[in-house]
């Protein structure tokens, strides 16, 4: 009996690797992907971007510029995230199997959850700038969208590993719904669900330079202009402070969870 | 008249097998009372029914003159406010510290504003540390209960069902997470409340010897139904094989040591 599962074992492992490598060696047979061209290829990338893509002295000239483009796609990306996760937790409570009310909003709150979470924030920008435009709104809109779907699924999780124990507990003494939901449920999930909205930020200031380069905004849209106009120096400046404000950003709430968890 | 009673209650989780079936007794005040029987046998179910945790099918429940089945749900918290509940898991909020945790116990007598902003009366306060102090538990006040050991959190878990002010105590299990010192400890304060404080004390149990120790009566329950109800003193071998079935050869017991009542 027990060789018989020590076999099978072997044996799936076997069938899922022939899997792979079929589906691998098909994929790029059927896209036409030369393999070793691909790979060369990064070399020559990385050759021209060491010649070209670096900012010099002079492209320091468009400081000014970028400054207030960055602080205005940190602060949008920090809007969007927030609102998001105002509403993300409402959806998650009515959502999350502990906490719900009534089955009905359960499902039409994951059913929203995973409806925006497979949007992508690509798609979600192009749609948006059919009804705004290039405008700031457009992408915060889409940053806002994708991120409630996101966070009300992470949320959701969260507070369903808070568990029902304690939810139980307080039932069983009289309190109510909010008391609960207020003394046991959040701050049992808080410091997950902040250490969630932390990392929410960090990926949206790093979409929100790829959703400017589509809405013609923020600090993507500076990028997108340098690069038009073959300024690679200035071009490489702007990805250089998107790099650091980024590390930067990581770093800071790296330290919050730290202090919270 | 007695403070809790039951008549015919009766309990199907699904159409099949009843989890309790016809199950009548009553309980007065001040009692300590143990309910033993095999797993699977309906213990914590009844529990349950009896502060509507879980709802009965079918018969009556009465606590403290009021027939708890057609409350509304604002009569079944204040019904909730006098019945303590004590769990295996201890049920706290481990990210709180011991004095919160103690102070859900008042929730059931709260409005939803005071409740949600943790409202707590001074009086409500010095209660609680009172509390906390006669379970030996002064040192802890204001560490965060996933701090504790075992037998502290379930210390936490009697005070908050203590600062209920109960007439009633359900305990399903509380000492079977827990070393024999912590268990002893646990099991005297449970006595204690009973015979100094009046409290009734319900307690599920899967160890005969200490049902036998510490109660005035034990209740033997199997597959749903009362098999013995009487006092420790009455419990016989044969009837303990009756309570257990055919799992009482794995079912450890020394008829020596009883409560003398
Ligand atoms: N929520 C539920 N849904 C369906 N069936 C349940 C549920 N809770 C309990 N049961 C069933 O009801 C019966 C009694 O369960 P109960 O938990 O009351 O037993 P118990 O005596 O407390 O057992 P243990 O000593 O293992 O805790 C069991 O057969 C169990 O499978
Ligand atoms: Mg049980």
């Amino acid at each position: 009996m027990r060789d018989d599962i020590f076999t099978k074992r072997r044996n799936d492992n076997l069938r899922f690797f022939l899997v792979l490598i079929i589906l691998t060696v098909g994929s790029i047979i059927i896209t036409n992907y030369d393999v070793i061209k691909g790979f060369s290829s990064i070399a020559k990338a990385l050759i021209w971007g060491g010649s070209n893509f670096y900012p010099d002295v002079k492209s320091l000239r468009i400081l000014p510029e970028i400054l207030p483009k960055l602080q205005e796609t940190i602060l949008m990306s920090i809007a969007a995230t927030t609102v998001a996760s105002v509403f993300a937790l409402f959806l998650s409570l009515a959502g999350s199997k502990t906490t719900r009310l009534n089955r009905i909003f359960s499902i039409i709150s994951r059913g929203i959850a995973s409806l925006f979470r497979n949007i992508p924030l690509v798609a979600w920008a192009m749609v948006l700038m059919l009804a705004f435009s290039q405008s700031p709104l457009t992408g915060y809109l889409a940053l806002f969208f994708a991120s409630l779907g996101f966070l009300t699924r992470a949320f959701m999780e969260t507070i369903d590993e808070v568990g029902n124990n304690s939810i139980e507990a307080l039932q069983a003494t009289g309190a109510n719904y909010f008391h609960i939901i207020f003394q046991a449920v959040l701050p049992a999930s808080m410091p997950q669900m902040i250490s969630w909205l932390l990392f929410m930020i960090e990926t949206n200031i790093r979409d929100a330079t790829l959703v400017g380069v589509l809405t013609g905004t923020g600090i993507g849209f500076s990028f997108d202009l340098y690069y038009k106009r073959f300024d690679y120096h200035a071009a490489s400046l702007v990805v250089v402070f998107i790099v650091i404000t980024v590390i930067f950003i990581e770093f800071v709430s790296n330290n919050i969870r730290r202090v919270i968890l | 008249m007695a403070l809790l009673e039951l008549k015919n209650v009766t309990k199907y989780y699904n159409q099949t097998i009843p989890a309790l079936e016809d199950v009548s007794f009553s309980v007065d005040e001040g009692e300590f009372v143990s309910i033993i029987g095999p797993s699977g046998a309906g213990k914590s179910t009844l529990l349950r029914c009896i502060n509507r945790m879980v709802e009965a099918s079918s018969g009556e429940i009465s606590v403290d003159g009021v027939i708890s089945s057609s409350l509304t749900k604002k009569k079944l918290r204040a019904l909730r406010t006098k019945i303590g509940m004590i769990f295996q898991h201890y049920n706290l909020v481990d990210r709180l510290t011991v004095i919160e945790n103690v102070l859900h116990g008042r929730l059931g007598y709260k409005s939803t504003l005071a409740g949600i902003l943790g409202r707590y009366s001074q009086e409500e306060k010095n209660q609680a540390f009172q509390i906390i102090k006669i379970l030996g538990l002064e040192e802890q006040v204001y560490k965060r209960c996933d701090q504790l050991s075992g037998g502290q959190k379930q210390r936490v878990g009697i005070a908050r069902a203590l600062i209920q002010n109960p007439k009633i105590i359900l305990c399903d299990e509380p000492i079977a997470s827990l070393d024999p010192n912590a268990a002893k400890l646990i099991m005297d304060h449970l006595r204690n409340i009973s015979t100094e404080m009046g409290i009734t004390v319900i307690v599920n149990l899967h160890q005969v010897e200490i049902a036998l120790k510490y109660s005035d009566r034990i209740i033997g329950v199997n597959k749903g139904k009362v098999v013995f109800d009487g006092l420790p003193c009455d419990l016989t071998a044969a009837q303990i094989q009756a309570i257990y079935g055919s799992e009482s050869e794995d079912v450890s017991f020394d008829l020596g040591e009883r409560h003398a009542g």
